[in-house]
């Protein structure tokens, strides 16, 4: 087998691995890295299970092959929030209960994160079209957009209090 | 498992040298988002896949006298952040950001939709009617086609198999000219055209119709031009009884195929529907951008 020496940054960290052709980059977080919190849903681009960002995309990280990512910068769920401090997107969807099996979870998250990075006060309607990619079979989608939408919110307030901050 | 390589050249030369190499055994990647679903379900078995992101021709916008040049593997979510294509073109624009989720944004390409030969592309029947030139890179040096001759019927381009799809060539429109994709599908996102149109449209000093090209996708074997469409419309005020009988045209242009989402009454009637909106809708933009 023809192996590759793939060297990308994950969540800011360098990393090396090896990897074949045809494994994908979710393959290689989740087999090789051992960075299981993105998941596997269809790996034909049609759940949004596995989003990370490459280079600041939002991708499917099933859609893109490990070699790909030679010389990316990777993001993950696993470089959203700690244990000790929840992102906000992460804390809202517990507090409006946007999940049940959490397998979509990871996906809307880092998707969700993407949009709001880019844009701090969406619409809904823009909301449900950013995150048209990410499928969750559970909740019925209400409390995952109604997570988002707090989120923002909070988001916006930590921003300018930063910047207050900054000011004074 | 099959053995299979990879490779990343920098250069065309080196792309086409790998595409020599290995006699129809490899496949080139743009965005994948096609390319790894056939992977992963068996359909392809190339023996290397060779990544034509590393090409700077293949993967940056640039802007040249008589036009824009698109580099075949550009990524919708890049090619929809360009302003001046998004408002000169702003059909191919709206049809190239059809094309799946935000996700599947960040990789998919024109380059790659055209090459799938799909008569459902959603970007080829916007690019025929902008009359985009697609340049090809072999061993004998570039050619340049027009899209409306690259694909030859679904699946099969007309490109060798020492050849790849470099870029993709928007020439520049009158002042006053607009352009509009419509899309049937049976929900709002995420989903295959039922039926595509895809409307340029050019008007005089007395707003009558000066050029008009409409193309149908996805209601017969490739992306269709309507022929009769600029007899009907040119030297005509888009209207009721112009867009009428406009919408009869595309009709008869119709070759559908029956399925599950679509049967042949069904896609045919919508055909003509969309193309009188898409031209509206083109009309419209020109007017808005006089009225700038
Ligand atoms: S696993 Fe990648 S989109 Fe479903
Ligand atoms: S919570 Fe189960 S799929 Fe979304």
């Amino acid at each position: 087998m023809n192996k590759h020496h793939v060297s990308m940054s994950v969540n800011g960290d360098p990393v090396e691995i090896l990897c074949e052709t045809q494994q994908t980059l979710l393959d290689c977080l989740r087999d090789e890295l051992y960075l299981t919190g993105t998941k596997e849903g269809c790996s034909t681009g049609d759940c949004g299970a596995c989003s990370v960002t490459l280079n600041g995309r939002l991708v499917c990280s099933c859609l893109v092959l490990g070699v790909e990512a030679n010389g990316c910068d990777v993001q993950t769920i696993e470089g959203i929030g700690s244990e000790k401090t929840l992102h906000p997107l992460q804390k809202t969807f517990l507090e409006e209960a946007a999940l049940q099996c959490g397998v979509c979870t990871p996906g809307f998250i880092v998707a969700a994160k993407s949009l709001l990075d880019e844009k701090p006060n969406p619409s809904e309607e823009e909301i449900r079209y950013w995150l048209a990619g990410n499928l969750c079979r559970c909740t019925g989608y209400d409390k995952i957009i109604k997570a988002v939408i707090k989120a923002a919110k909070i988001m916006r307030e930590e921003n300018e209090q930063r910047t207050n901050r900054r000011a004074n | 498992m099959h053995q299979m390589n990879f490779a990343a050249p920098k250069t065309v030369a080196g792309a086409v040298k790998l595409l020599v190499q290995n006699k129809g055994r490899s496949k080139v990647i743009a965005g994948g988002t096609d390319l790894l679903v056939q992977l992963r379900m068996g359909k392809i078995k190339p023996g290397i896949i060779i990544d034509i992101k590393n090409i700077k021709e293949a993967n940056q916008i640039t802007i040249e006298k008589n036009g824009v040049r698109i580099g075949a593997a550009v990524s919708g979510a890049v090619v929809g952040e360009h302003e001046s294509i998004k408002r000169n073109w702003p059909g191919v624009v709206e049809a190239l950001e059809l094309i799946g989720s935000t996700q599947i944004q960040g990789r998919a390409s024109l380059g790659g939709n055209l090459c799938n030969g799909s008569p459902a592309a959603d970007s080829v029947p916007a690019l025929i009617a902008n009359e985009a030139i697609c340049r090809i890179a072999g061993p004998n040096g570039k050619r340049d086609i027009k899209v409306q001759n690259f694909v030859k019927s679904p699946s099969k381009t007309i490109l060798k198999r020492d050849e790849i799809l470099t870029s993709l060539f928007l020439p520049d429109k009158p002042n006053k000219s607009s352009s509009a994709y419509l899309r049937l599908i049976p929900r709002t996102e995420m989903d295959i055209a039922v039926v595509g149109v895809a409307a340029s449209l050019t008007l005089d000093e007395n707003n009558k119709c000066l050029d008009a090209i409409i193309c149908l996708g996805a209601v017969a074997p490739k992306a269709t031009v309507v022929k009769t469409a600029k007899k009907i419309l040119v030297g005509k005020k888009i209207n009721n009884d112009s867009l009428a009988t406009l919408g009869m045209a595309c009709e008869d242009t119709c070759d559908p195929i029956n399925d599950t989402r679509g049967t042949i009454a069904y896609r045919t009637k919508v055909a003509g529907v969309l193309a009188k909106r898409a031209v509206q809708i083109a009309h419209t933009r020109i007017l808005e951008k006089a009225n700038l």
